[in-house]
């Protein structure tokens, strides 16, 4: 037999190799994480919520500490428009000659025939001319922006008008583009009204002069510009804050306090909470005791009330935010909970098989904790951070609304909740933005830390 | 039992001991003079107000003597009213809060109940779903926004009555408790339904639920007297820090509704600097929530038997 008549038959060991790289860990849980749609949207709302706030003022440019007095508390699509007109020239007003001869008591004048309107009506003046009453001896003229009938509400008194000869006013007092009411009301000559009152409806038309567009910055060469134009105010996509300051920028300025503390804060708690619950946790035996009732004890502190007594003890100087104080300030009281739960962690991490190998192959304490235990307690850790944000935020957002945080004029959601409170009832597109963004921040941190929880930790997954 | 109670008392009154110290020197730490006025005061007017206040002697005279006026009770004069004991002012103004907080805490604990009951029974079917999106909501919305929205509903419903059915803003009468403690505890209902729901979906799977279903016992009565029964005590047991949320939540809606309770003078209180008031209440609300969690424990020990209060 010089050669084999046989073939040797090879074995082929294919089953027995893994065909798929093996998962780690944080591998696995990214799958999961994945799967789950609704921790995704959280994920990308909090990827998009920072790209907002880190590179927003660098696209939408505006001062949030510039004001617009031309459109103070706009909601978001307001008329902007403004016409074009020539420069404001002096009104002497119209003036009648007076019988000589005594005024009657104000309960015998009668209203003014008419009230009319001189000239257009314009937001830089309105000039009202009426009628004499006989026997006046003055006039009063009051404005309203809702129409007085039926009650007979006349609204505010702006002018006195204490020359029986004068018989027109003009008002130049921050008017906007609206319906005014004027009601003009003959007195006696002690000052005392007459019942009978003459009101007119004038609707005020925005203008500016092409001088104020060169100042505003809204044309580059006012010669451009002829009366009769029209032209757009500056636009805020948001609308505008009782002071005339733009609320995009407010918001995207405002964000990068709330998110810094909402981030920032719950990291420096964890991480001191790392060190102190892992030490307690290593050590074990009466210093783990100590420790431990310490924690207990900062938190039993009402941590709200803590909260503002440790914003009083740091103080805020002139010119500071106070965003330091109050970082300082939650982070010293918040950090037990991560302590007693990375605590309890390496507790039971230090029981399990592979830290006694370790051990015996030698391993120091140093390398025990850092290389296994605290790597160990990621998951759980990760979870924690993820829940604290919200709270932080709410924490934030509770104390500027107190006002006891962020000093103005700096943003901060906070505050401008606060701020947008007051003027709830006639704009309230002030309140609605900054607390749409603060529940919008807290839902998608809520839905992020539900999924990592399920993702990360099959034993802590909800029942939902 | 009498000997965890007793235990658990002496480690209240340590933690009551605990936060009257950290604040006693927080407060001496703030910079500042808490007598400073806007005038000019003479050297010896202030030496005198000084006397007045005790701020002559040394801090840790000062110490002793503040933990043994606790001790009796009495937590010093306000420093911006004049005469006006700390003692008089939490006793009127708690009273007010109390009642806001009780009533919250109610319609929150009933509410949480009921939704939670709900959810579970209508598991992924439409009731479920939209409890579900209301609970999240609930719990990411500040408690200000809730203040603020009930606010507003207030006038509008108001106007829409064309009398004052909620009164807006004060305290009284039933019609002003009514909206205020609704928007303190949505919050708090929020959280105790998903909770509910999570303990009645727990016990929905146990081994005594399957019992009771073979041995023939109709739907409602298992639901009623087997799963709600023994889902509600995870519920009672977040109850003790739910009362802590409540309070302090308590400090906006007193701001927004024009409240005249404890949250809203501590706030004031803070934004003057008075000094003795501020740590009355903070202490005073401090032993108050220690002792209200203690209690809800020891409450949680005796309606079940099964844990063992050690």
């Amino acid at each position: 037999m010089a050669e084999l008549s046989f073939e040797p038959v090879r074995v082929e060991r294919e089953v027995e190799t893994i065909s798929r790289p093996s998962l780690s860990y944080w591998q696995d849980a990214w799958i999961r994480l994945k799967a789950n749609r609704r921790a995704l949207i959280s994920l990308y709302i909090v990827i998009g919520l920072l790209l907002f706030t880190v590179f927003g003022p660098f696209v939408w440019t505006v001062d949030p500490a510039a004001q617009d007095l031309d459109q103070i508390s706009a909601p978001p699509g307001a008329d902007r428009s403004a016409t074009v007109v020539d420069d404001y020239a002096v009104w002497r007003g119209v003036t009648v000659d007076v019988p000589a001869g005594g005024s009657p008591p104000a309960a015998e004048l009668l209203a003014p025939g008419a009230v009319s309107v001189h000239g257009p009506a314009e937001t830089r003046a309105v000039r009202l001319a009426w009628d004499p009453v006989s026997g006046a001896a003055a006039y009063r003229v009051y404005r309203n922006i809702l129409d007085p009938e039926p009650d007979g509400a006349l609204g505010l008194p702006i002018a006195d008008v204490l020359d029986p000869a004068q018989v027109s006013f003009e008002d130049r007092l921050d008017l906007k583009p609206l319906t005014y009411y004027y009601s003009v009301v003959a007195m006696d000559a002690l000052g005392n009204e007459s019942r009978a009152y003459r009101t007119v409806g004038v609707e005020v038309t925005r203008v500016i002069t092409a001088a104020e567009a060169v100042a505003k910055g809204l044309v580059e060469d006012g010669d451009t510009l002829q009366p009769g134009d029209t032209l757009n105010l500056a636009a805020h996509p948001l609308g505008t804050d009782y002071l005339g300051r733009d609320l995009l920028a407010r918001l995207m300025h405002g964000a990068r306090v709330s998110l810094f503390i909402g981030i920032v804060a719950p990291f420096a708690f964890v991480i001191l909470g790392i060190v102190y619950g892992s030490a307690a946790g290593f050590v074990g035996g009466r210093f783990d005791q100590l420790l431990m009732r310490f924690a207990d004890f900062v938190v039993a502190l009402p941590f709200l009330l803590f909260m503002i007594l440790l914003r009083i003890l740091f103080g805020v100087g002139a010119g500071e935010s106070g965003i330091y104080p109050m970082m300082v300030a939650m982070v010293l009281l918040s950090w037990p909970g991560a302590a007693r739960l990375v605590r309890g962690q390496i507790l039971q991490i230090r029981e399990e098989g592979y830290i006694g190998a370790s051990r015996l192959l030698g391993a120091k304490t140093n390398y025990l904790v850092l290389r296994h235990m605290i790597p160990n307690t990621m998951g759980v850790i990760l979870v924690t951070l993820t829940f604290a944000v919200p709270s932080a935020i709410f924490t934030e957002a509770f104390l500027s609304f107190i006002g006891m945080g962020v000093a103005p004029p700096t943003p901060s959601w906070g505050s401008m909740c606060n701020e947008g409170l007051k003027t709830m009832l006639t704009t309230p597109h002030e309140l609605i933005a900054p607390a749409a963004f603060i529940s919008i921040t807290v839902l998608a941190f809520n839905l992020l830390g539900d999924g990592l929880r399920d993702a990360l930790d099959a034993r802590m997954r909800s029942a939902e | 039992m009498v000997a965890y109670t007793v235990k658990r008392l002496l480690q209240g009154v340590i933690t009551v001991w605990f936060i009257a110290t950290a604040t006693f020197f927080g407060m001496h730490a703030v910079p500042g003079d808490p007598l400073a006025a806007d005038k000019e005061v003479p050297p010896e007017i202030w030496a005198n107000l000084q006397a007045r206040y005790g701020l002559d002697k040394p801090v840790p005279e000062q110490y002793v003597i503040y933990l043994s006026n606790m001790l009796k009770g009495d937590f010093g004069i306000s420093y911006t009213q004049q005469n006006r004991e700390v003692n008089d002012i939490i006793a009127e103004h708690f009273k007010v809060s109390a009642t806001l907080g009780i009533l919250a805490i109610v319609f929150a604990a009933f509410g949480g109940i009921l939704w939670g009951a709900l959810t579970a029974l209508y598991r992924n079917r439409a009731p479920d779903i939209v409890i579900v999106f209301l609970v999240i909501l609930g719990i990411s919305v500040p408690s200000f926004v809730f203040a603020a929205l009930g606010q507003l509903g207030v006038v509008n419903i108001n106007n829409a009555l064309g009398f004052t059915l909620f009164p807006v803003a004060g305290w009284g009468t039933v019609q002003h408790m009514i909206v205020p403690s609704m928007v303190l505890g949505l919050g708090t209902m929020a959280f105790l339904t998903r909770l509910m729901r999570s303990s009645m979906l727990e016990i929905a799977n146990s081994d005594f639920i399957r019992t009771a279903r073979s041995k023939g016992l109709p739907a409602t009565r298992v639901f009623r007297k087997h799963q709600l029964r023994n889902a509600i005590l995870p519920v009672v047991t977040v109850l003790g820090p739910s009362i802590a949320a409540i309070t302090t939540g308590g400090f906006v809606v007193e701001m927004v509704f024009a409240i005249p309770g404890l949250g809203r003078y501590f706030v004031q209180a803070v934004q003057q600097l008075d000094y003795t008031v501020i740590m009355g209440t903070t202490v005073f609300y401090g032993a108050f929530l220690v002792f209200m969690v203690i209690l809800v424990d020891l409450v949680y020990g005796l309606i079940d038997p099964r844990v063992r209060l050690e």
